[in-house]
């Protein structure tokens, strides 16, 4: 109970024709602070409804989640959320975007000029400033995803959901993101819940990989400290052995363990 | 300056223009003299080819007005038109010169003496009744426009407002004109009662009818622009805690900004077309009163005349569609979407 993040006993059903859906049953979580969890699982497993219930956009039919000894019972800037696809407004420029979230969580308690040193601040963080007066439709995915992260960090969110948040990038930009990120991390030392199904992106960023069993009624299958020192280099990591030995550790779980019965 | 340029005639609607500033600074003459040629060339050809049909097929056909007119008949009359309305211009001016001249005398022999002026009472010309189908007309679709959005905009939040509205707008959608008016006319006898009117009863009632007729592409277009928003923006707005009011007015309505206009485009299209029917049987001075009149009249010139209304609703009808066009794709954030 002392844990910074509690999801605790968490089950949610969904309403079909058919009476209620069990998506996720009984999943059970404690994270501290300033630790970076992964929660990887095969497609429809129910992590992104672990994310949403968390973040508050979705209600647990049973049990529920505890932040800083206060329940979560709707959405908030203190969990601040990364869209797997940015999500930013196109009527706003990238500046505009990360504004328009300062001023709704800071309106009321920062000047005028502490706002705008905050948001260059946090484009500044994601190496945007150059593009901060372009629309989301003149930059690449890699840079709108680079916004819709700077816009979740400028709320100074307690806790940082990301929704497979390289999903939808090719795999060099996806790298440079996650470097990035990863700087970003050793700077601010957020708490971070990251959603993804990309074995080698888990291990290099975690402290702790939740692996998810497959639906319906998921829960958590297994849950693996990664020990591996920081800062990590990619580079490094690929013919760590303790590196490869958390991979094979995933990969077994999700390919062996619970390999998708339908393909 | 040349790209100023290019996105202000693309921005306005006149694109067959673009070839000619592109030609102008060099930007390769051939391909840019095909590009006009294209743009200008083939309608302005089927133009012709219309016209020549137009007075061919004419002369075969013979009413109790005599023949149908042709194209040099309908340009007859639109000159004639023209000099009916500056003789109308000079009595109007003569009529208050008199009245003035007059009012001086008086005042000379008794400087006491009370002096009036009295309005100009002629017949409104072909061009009074243009600016007075355009005023109803926009009057019309001013009302609706306040209507159609703020409730498509509540409708396409909430599904059970849709679904309460839903069946009404379905009924009342397919609804003519000349079904509303009659309701209308009496509606507005009953209820619209003052000594001192500011408007005539005849303008109400068209306005209105055009406002039953138009409101309904806005509010459904609008609703459906609000009901397909990205979810995950709403999650976005959800997640910074806005306000209702905050979440509509800054992610909701921009966001839906293109399908309002493109609701507000169809509206005033259909606001337009209604509007003659509705001033023809609301005796409402504007284009339909004169294409009623001239009917009514039935001289020789009354078929070319009432042509001359025909063009005229039909070139305004599509200025107001090249300027709603303009406003659409000046408030739409999407700047590449094909919007025709």
């Amino acid at each position: 109970m002392d844990k910074y993040l509690n999801i605790d006993h968490v089950s949610i059903d969904f309403p079909t024709p058919n009476g209620p859906f069990r998506a996720l049953e009984n999943v059970n979580l404690k994270i501290d602070k300033g630790e970076f969890v992964s929660i990887i699982g095969h497609s429809g497993c129910g992590k992104s409804t672990v994310m949403n219930i968390v973040g508050g956009l979705y209600q647990a039919t049973e049990g529920g989640v505890v932040l800083e000894g206060k329940e979560v019972n709707d959405p908030g800037p203190d969990r601040a959320i990364v869209f797997q696809n940015h999500s930013l407004f196109p009527w706003l420029s990238c500046y505009q975007n990360v504004e328009l979230a300062v001023k709704s969580v800071f309106g009321k308690t920062r000047s005028r000029n502490e706002i705008r040193d905050w948001v260059n601040h946090n484009l500044e963080l994601v190496h945007m400033s150059h593009a901060k007066h372009k629309m989301p439709a003149e930059i690449s995915g890699g840079m709108k995803q680079r916004i819709g992260i700077a816009r979740a960090l400028s709320m100074e969110p307690k806790v940082l959901l990301m929704d497979e948040p390289f999903g939808a990038l090719d795999a060099l930009t996806r790298a440079h993101l996650q470097d990035s990120l990863m700087d970003i991390q050793a700077e601010l030392n957020n708490t971070v819940i990251m959603i993804t199904h990309d074995v080698d992106e888990a291990v290099l960023l975690s402290d702790k990989i939740v692996m998810m069993t497959n639906g319906p009624a998921a829960s958590i299958g297994e849950v693996m400290d990664v020990n591996l020192p920081r800062p990590r280099k990619r580079l490094e990591l690929a013919d760590n052995p303790d590196y490869n030995h958390y991979r094979s550790e995933v990969i077994h779980f999700l390919h062996q363990r619970h390999a998708r019965k339908v393909a | 300056m040349k790209d100023k340029l290019i996105y202000f005639l693309e921005l306005t609607g006149l694109n067959w223009f673009v070839p000619l500033v592109k030609l102008s600074t060099g930007d390769s003459p051939k391909h840019q003299l095909q590009e006009f040629g294209k743009m200008v060339g083939v309608p302005l050809f089927a133009v012709v080819v219309f016209l020549m049909l137009w007075h061919m097929g004419a002369a075969k056909v013979i009413t109790s007005l005599g023949q149908v007119p042709g194209p040099t008949q309908v340009w007859e009359q639109v000159n004639v038109l023209v000099d009916e309305h500056n003789e109308a211009r000079e009595r109007e001016v003569a009529f208050y010169e008199r009245q003035e001249k007059r009012n001086a005398a008086k005042l000379e022999k008794n400087p006491d003496a009370e002096v009036t002026i009295r309005p100009y009472t002629g017949k409104e010309t072909f061009f009074d009744q243009i600016l007075t189908s355009l005023f109803t007309v926009f009057v019309g679709f001013f009302i609706a426009t306040l209507i159609a959005v703020p409730i498509g905009i509540i409708a396409g939040l909430s599904d059970t407002i849709y679904s309460a509205l839903n069946p009404l707008i379905q009924v009342f959608k397919p609804v003519s004109p000349l079904a509303w008016l009659p309701i209308v006319t009496m509606v507005v006898s009953a209820v619209y009662v003052s000594d001192n009117p500011m408007f005539e009863k005849s303008f109400i009632t068209s306005a209105l009818t055009v406002t039953l007729c138009s409101l309904w592409p806005t509010l459904i277009n609008t609703a459906v622009g609000v009901s397909s928003i990205d979810k995950d923006l709403i999650n976005v707005a959800r997640v910074l805690r806005l306000g209702y009011f905050t979440t509509v007015l800054k992610v909701v309505i921009p966001a839906s900004i293109p399908m309002i206009f493109t609701g507000l485009r169809i509206s005033l299209g259909i606001g337009w077309m209604v509007l003659i029917a509705a001033e023809m049987l609301a005796q409402n001075p504007g284009l339909g009163k004169f294409v009623w009149d001239e009917f009514q009249n039935g001289s020789s010139s009354s078929l070319s005349r009432i042509m001359v209304a025909v063009l005229t609703i039909g070139i305004i009808g599509f200025v107001l569609d090249r300027i709603t066009l303009s406003f659409q794709k000046f408030f739409s954030y999407d700047k590449n979407a094909v919007i025709r």
